[in-house]
This record gives C-alpha cells, structure tokens and sequence, in this order.
C-alpha cells in the first residue's frame, strides 16, 4: 500500500513526465529558432517567396492550399496532413518541424508514463493514460482531419 | 513618495499599453486593408512589416498576459483576429501554438515543483482533448462568419465570468466523492507564505469532468487557451486549492490544445510567417511581465484586460454580424 502513499513530492511518473516535456519543449524551441532563421534570411528556399506570403494569409486555408499548390507546388492534392515532410527542404515548411516537436512531446510523455503507472497497479490511471495518448495519436496522424 | 513615484510610472505603462494595443493606427490600416480587398495590398519589398508588428503586439500581449493573470491564447485570438488582416482559420492555428507553447514552458517546472497535479490532470485532459478535437473539427467545418460571431459572444462570456468570478485559496471539501477517491486524485503542498502543508482532495468530480466537455470543445473551437474556464471549474466545482487548480490548468493546456493543435496543423492552418514572430513575441513579453510582476498593481491590470477582451468581443462580434449581413 505504501506505493500509493501522498506525499509532498512529485510522483515517480509526474517527475518522468516533467522532465520528457522539459526537454521536449526546449528542442522544440532551439530548433524553432534555428528553421526561422534559414527561413527568413533566405539561406534555406522556401516554396512562397518572402515577399508575396501576404497575399495569401488573408483567404481562408481551404483557398490558400489550392492557391499555393496551384500557383507553387502543382501537386495532385493541397498539401495537409503530413505533406510537409516530404517539403521539409524548403524554407517555409522546414518551420513544421518544430511545430511538430512542440505539438508530438505530450504524446512521448504519455507513452513513457504508461507502464511505471500499471507497474505500481494504478490501472485506471494507466487506461485513462492510454487512452488519451492515442487520441492524442489520432489527432496528430491526420486521420481526423476533415472539414470545409 | 518614491512608492508613489514608482506606481506612477507602472500607471503610465499600463496607459501606453493600453493605448499600443486598442488605439494604435495598425489598426485602421488593417482594417482598411480588410474591408478594401481580402488580399491585403504590402509592397513585396515590405514584406517583413506585419510579422514585425505581430512581433511587437504579441511582446505587449506576453507583458499583459502575465500580468492580468491570463493566457496568451485568450488575448491571441480575439485582438488579432479582430484587427489584423490574417483569416481567422490561421489565426486560431497559431493561437493555439501561442497557448501551447506557454503551457509547455510553464508545465515542467509547475509538475516538479508538484503544483501541477498530473493525478488531477489526466482524468481531465482525456475528455478536454477529445472534445478540443471535436471542437476543432467543428470549428473548421463552419463558415467563418458564424465562427467570428460565436467567438465574439464567447469573449463577452469570458468578460462576464471573469467580473463575476470568486476565488477561493483553500475551498472547504468535507468529503472527496467516490470517482476522485477511486482515481486517489488528492495531494499535499506547502504554502509558501505560511509554510503550511495543505491537505487537499477534491469533490463533484462527475460534474467537474462533464464541464470540461464544452471547456475543451470552445478550446478547439476557437483556438483559445481554456485557463479562463478551467480555474473556475478545479478551485470552485472540484474544490482543488486556488494554486493547485492555477498550476493544473496551466498544465492541462500543453494537452488540450496539443490535441487541437494537431488537426489545425494538419488541416495547413499555420503560415511560419505568423507563428514563430508570434510565439517569440508572447514568449519575450512573459519575461519581461514575470519582472514588472513584482510591482504591478493586479486590480488596474485585470480591469485593464477586462476592457481589452470587450472591445475585442465587441469587434469580432461587430465582424461577424458584418459578414453575415446583418449590419
């Protein structure tokens, strides 16, 4: 029963979990700021021009993927979802890669959390932990998202 | 009279930030530019003024932010939706990178210091970040006019609970309720200023978790941080200690609007170009707020965001009734 014993320290699993988004969100932030710079001091080339990005962010997003495919990317579909990946070498969509940091270190602290609690016998701690994470999985694979 | 001095000065910053961020002529230069054509006329050599502007606003906003005891997403959303000529689809985007950003500084240090609690938190983030995904899903299905109209009520909303709103530093919990003691969501923390340990545990929670239902669902919706809702909610509802319930929801955000975040990611609402001057100028602007922290008055500074987030309430809502032809 001492396991489940309240203290005034953080849990095992809260510790794990502080530290995995510590360092998530600073790789996150150092790479933020590394891309932004390729980006905007032109060394790395992105799909928009610097100086024509502003004709685009005022039409809704569904028209602003067809106009930038259209006039940019000539690809068979606008690109959502994980398209970028595969534009990573261009300047612009290079910045989604820390977003993507920043959006996925939840999802790696979930994970990591998971057998420490079901280990210590908190399984309803350890379902709603898994539960969420795939969730939080589904959200990110692309899968949900529809709309327009 | 250097006390007075000094409150004087802290006055006039208040007054100048104020003024930068309701009265500033960027303003009526968007909305020109809004109203004339939805392309807004930038000479290509001047590319780089708006991010610089949203660099400048979102550093004002950071200082705001952290004074009035708000997010950043909450200020984000309305102000620059309401005057700047982005679309809204990507200003929620980036409004919920703002949120999560914040909320992933501040998460770490908040969980080890066991402010945050993670026992608390999980039961509560499975249904905000399922909801968050609905509401994003939702949000991005509508048309923009309906959006802007609902989101404009839904700052008045926030205006009013927070006018309204008690806050209470220990609530009295005579007995935890079965769904809290069979999850053991319950913790002990010293105060600071007393340096006594509190024994907390919670209550309502059935309630408390439905809450969280259109909690998550207006994060997603709108892109907006939910602090303002979930405080109220853990320290009032649950009855969770005023700290613990501040550092949980704070906490809470980096995985609601994670989940969010991720369909309006994947749905391309984010232009770099908006979201890096964006997070960089609320992150800068929460430095330099946590220093003026020490001598701000917190009275002025929440009326202060009061009356920014009405006028900005009244303008999206002005927006919406605009587009869809009302007005």
């Amino acid at each position: 029963m001492s396991e489940h014993q309240i203290t005034k320290e953080a849990t095992q699993e809260q510790l794990l979990y502080a530290n995995i988004l510590e360092k998530g969100m600073l790789i996150g932030l150092i790479i933020m700021f590394i891309t932004f710079a390729l980006y905007v001091l032109g060394i790395v080339k992105p799909v928009i021009p610097l100086e024509q990005v502003s004709s685009y962010w005022a039409q809704p997003v569904h028209e602003y993927l067809e106009a930038i495919n259209n006039n940019f990317l000539h690809m068979d579909h606008p690109p959502t979802g994980w398209a970028w990946v595969a534009l990573i070498g261009k300047g612009d969509f290079l910045n989604f890669l820390p977003i993507a940091i920043l959006s996925g270190v939840t999802i790696v602290c979930y994970l990591a959390i998971v057998p420490g609690l079901f280990a210590r016998n908190d399984k309803a701690m350890g379902i709603i932990t898994l539960a969420t994470a795939v969730i939080l999985s589904l959200a990110a694979s692309g899968i949900l998202a529809v709309g327009h | 009279m250097m006390l007075k001095k000094m409150f004087g000065k802290v006055g006039g910053i208040y007054v100048f930030l104020l003024c930068s961020l309701t009265l500033s002529p960027v303003w009526a230069l968007a909305s020109e530019v809004s109203a004339a054509s939805p392309v807004p006329v930038v000479d290509g050599a001047d590319w780089w003024k708006w991010p610089v502007i949203l660099l400048v606003v979102t550093f004002i906003m950071g200082i705001i932010a952290v004074l009035g005891g708000v997010g950043g997403g909450v200020l984000f959303v309305p102000i620059i939706s309401g005057f700047f000529p982005f679309h809204l689809d990507f200003v929620r985007g980036t409004g919920l990178l703002v949120a999560l950003s914040g909320a992933l500084a501040a998460g770490p240090g908040l969980l080890k210091a066991n402010l945050a609690s993670l026992r608390l938190a999980l039961p509560v983030a499975l249904i905000a970040s399922t909801m968050a995904i609905v509401g994003a899903m939702v949000g991005l299905a509508l048309p923009t006019h309906i959006v802007q109209l609902c989101l404009g009520g839904t700052i008045l909303g926030i205006v009013a609970i927070m006018l309204t709103a008690k806050k209470s530093e220990v609530p009295e919990v005579p007995q935890a309720d079965n769904l809290s003691s069979a999850l053991r969501i319950c913790g002990i923390y010293t105060e600071a200023s007393t340096n006594q340990e509190i024994n907390w545990k919670v209550h309502r929670t059935p309630a408390g978790l439905f809450s969280f239902i259109i909690i998550g669902f207006m994060a997603g919706m709108f892109g907006l941080g939910a602090g303002w809702a979930n405080v109220p909610v853990l320290n009032l509802m649950m009855g969770a200690p005023l700290k613990i319930s501040v550092a949980t929801s704070k906490f809470l955000l980096s995985i609601t609007d994670t989940s969010a975040a991720w369909i309006y990611v994947n749905k391309g609402c984010v232009i770099p170009m908006m979201v890096v001057p964006s997070l960089i100028g609320i992150m800068l602007g929460s430095f330099v707020g946590v220093r003026l922290l020490k001598i701000a008055k917190p009275t002025f500074i929440r009326w202060m965001v009061i009356a920014i987030l009405g006028f900005a309430g009244l303008k999206a809502l002005h927006k919406g009734l605009t587009a869809s032809g009302i007005l």
